[in-house]
């Protein structure tokens, strides 16, 4: 089972969704996420979802879990890419994110990210250093 | 014994053997049909490619068109149908140039004195009876598929998304709102965001004739898509009879903004991005 | 994986992979069927959700996935079965406000909103199956 891989760039951890996430998938990243984000001390996570087509309840709870998994370690979490098919199909489903924050694209959720980050941890707690580095 | 063997293909022997005299007949019986407006040369030579289509398929029953068989037979006349349609010929009338071969075979065999025979004629009227009535039917898909086209394209026509500042779209909707049109209008718009990377959407409906609970359903669910995806939409546009046909149904827009004009709106946009417009000190340009 | 037009399709689902491989076929039928792109979307992710409860809640089944032809358009039929606990209280199953917690969390009113027809059959003791049908617009 392949693993999806967390970029760090700067003090945000990026997870870019390429593949068609099995149940076992979504899981491994959950946990993944849990010990970088500790690790690190990011302060934000990127979901990066222009890549994927299908969003059920299950991966739609995933995103929530993650949200929920971050704030605990102090971060934020934001969801971008998402296509009009799939946005359209989560609302006719009836699944709302809940706390999960979204963006049109990667540009816009690290800015959302930066100021949340400052208003959370103080403005100098963060930088814009963009040199990323693979953690998995 | 013999008589029954004789009889197993008597039909079709006796239409090819006859071909040019039942074709003749049956050009004469159809353009009675047309009355006069279609040549004979032409209908001669319809006759004439449909007939040898028929032959073939002389004895079998049209109670089930579907198989394969029949495939050459009614694309012939799918196109013959499209063909006559153009030329401004009802579908009945291309119909019963079909139904007239009936006629002329019924006047060839009425003399002979054979069961098996008038069995097989009756099977041939009604195979002929059940292609005139897929004519009829093919004419009715192309119409409808005409239809449909026209309304998509009037779909597109009504339903513009503009773009009115930086990150700022617009779509003034106009006339009626259905579930079909309001789902065009959504993909279009949310389509749009994600090509110009816009973060702000304005819908109009000053044009909108009437606002129902299922019509703010849909605006509704276009606002929430849009916030899924990181952009934002405000309603602008509503007159005042709207807004109070909306308190009084009761229908709530909840947290989604509202505003009576898209000027309004656009301001609105702005502000949020951190933008406002001001009057430069010297004035006007000119 | 190659479905042939016109073919139904039968696959198993007793295992995780087997969601994703019912969401692909599903795909590739809708496509088929000249869905649109927002009615492909919506369809495979009915679907999915439907068969990740035949494996979570039915213990595992079956899906057989079908083109449909009504004379005027095109569609697309899937049913789901399985023969576990069966579903007790169908009106709590069906209801809105699954995915706060409430209702089995059986996400089966959100798929029956994604899909023109819908039908359950359910007996407690017997299995489930489930059958929904999307049409092309």
């Amino acid at each position: 089972m392949e693993r999806v891989p967390i970029l760090k760039i700067g003090d945000v951890l990026l997870v870019s969704i390429q593949i068609d996430l099995q149940d076992q998938g979504v899981l491994a990243l959950q946990e993944d996420l849990a010990e970088r984000i500790s690790t690190t001390g990011a302060y934000g996570v990127i979901i990066d979802i222009s890549a994927v087509d299908i969003v059920d309840s299950f991966i739609g709870r995933m995103f929530a879990t993650i949200a929920s998994i971050s704030k605990l370690f102090d971060a934020d979490t934001v969801v971008v890419g998402m296509r009009p098919a799939v946005a359209i199909t989560l609302v006719e489903l009836g699944l709302t994110l809940g706390d999960v924050r979204t963006a049109l694209d990667l540009d816009r959720g690290m800015k959302i990210l930066r100021v949340l980050g400052k208003q959370r941890r103080g403005s100098f707690a963060v930088t814009d250093d963009f040199a990323a580095e693979e953690v998995l | 014994m013999a008589a029954e063997s004789e009889g197993i293909h008597r039909l079709t022997d006796l239409l090819r053997a006859n071909a040019d005299t039942l074709i003749d007949r049956w050009t004469a019986l159809a353009s009675s049909a047309f009355r006069g407006r279609l040549t004979t040369n032409e209908l001669e030579r319809d006759s004439r490619e449909l007939f040898a289509s028929l032959l073939p398929v002389a004895e079998s029953d049209g109670r089930d068109l579907t198989s394969g068989q029949f495939s050459e037979l009614k694309s012939m006349l799918a196109e013959l149908s499209r063909g006559r349609a153009r030329q401004g010929f009802t579908p009945s009338e291309t119909a019963s140039s079909v139904f007239a071969l009936k006629q002329a075979v019924q006047e060839l065999t009425e003399a002979e004195e054979d069961p098996a025979l008038f069995r097989q004629v009756m099977t041939f009227s009604g195979l002929l009876d059940a292609l005139g009535l897929w004519t009829f039917e093919s004419y009715s898909r192309a119409r409808e598929e005409i239809i449909k086209e026209q309304s998509e394209q009037l779909l597109e026509l009504t339903t513009p998304v503009v773009k009115i500042w930086e990150g700022v779209l617009a779509v003034p909707l106009v006339g009626t709102l259905d579930s079909a049109r309001t789902q065009v209008v959504m993909e279009k718009l949310l389509e749009a965001l994600v090509e110009t990377g816009s973060e702000h959407a304005i819908i109009d409906i000053t044009g909108v004739l009437a606002v129902d609970t299922q019509v703010a359903q849909h605006l509704l669910k276009t606002v929430v898509a849009a916030r899924l995806m990181g952009a934002e939409c405000t309603v602008s546009g509503i007159r005042p009879q709207i807004a109070q046909t909306i308190v009084a149904l009761g229908i709530e827009f909840g947290d989604i903004t509202t505003k009576a004009s898209l000027a309004d709106a656009l301001r609105h946009a702005l502000r949020s991005e951190g933008i406002d417009v001001v009057r430069r000190r010297d004035g006007r340009t000119s | 994986m190659t479905a042939r037009l016109g073919e139904p399709e039968e696959l198993p689902i007793n295992e995780d992979n087997d969601v994703v491989r019912v969401r692909q076929l599903v795909r590739t039928y809708a496509q088929q069927a000249k869905l649109s792109l927002v009615d492909q979307t919506k369809l495979v992710t009915a679907t999915s959700e439907l068969a990740r409860n035949t494996l979570v809640y039915g213990g595992g089944g079956t899906a057989l996935i079908a083109p449909v032809d009504d004379g005027r358009r095109l569609g697309v039929r899937a049913v789901f079965t399985d023969e576990g606990p069966g579903i007790p209280d169908l009106d709590l199953a069906l209801a809105d406000g699954w995915s706060s917690g409430k209702g089995l969390g059986l996400g089966l009113s959100g798929a029956r909103r994604l899909v023109d027809d819908f039908t359950l059959d359910t007996e407690v003791g017997r299995g489930t199956t489930v059958t929904v049908v999307k049409w092309a617009r």
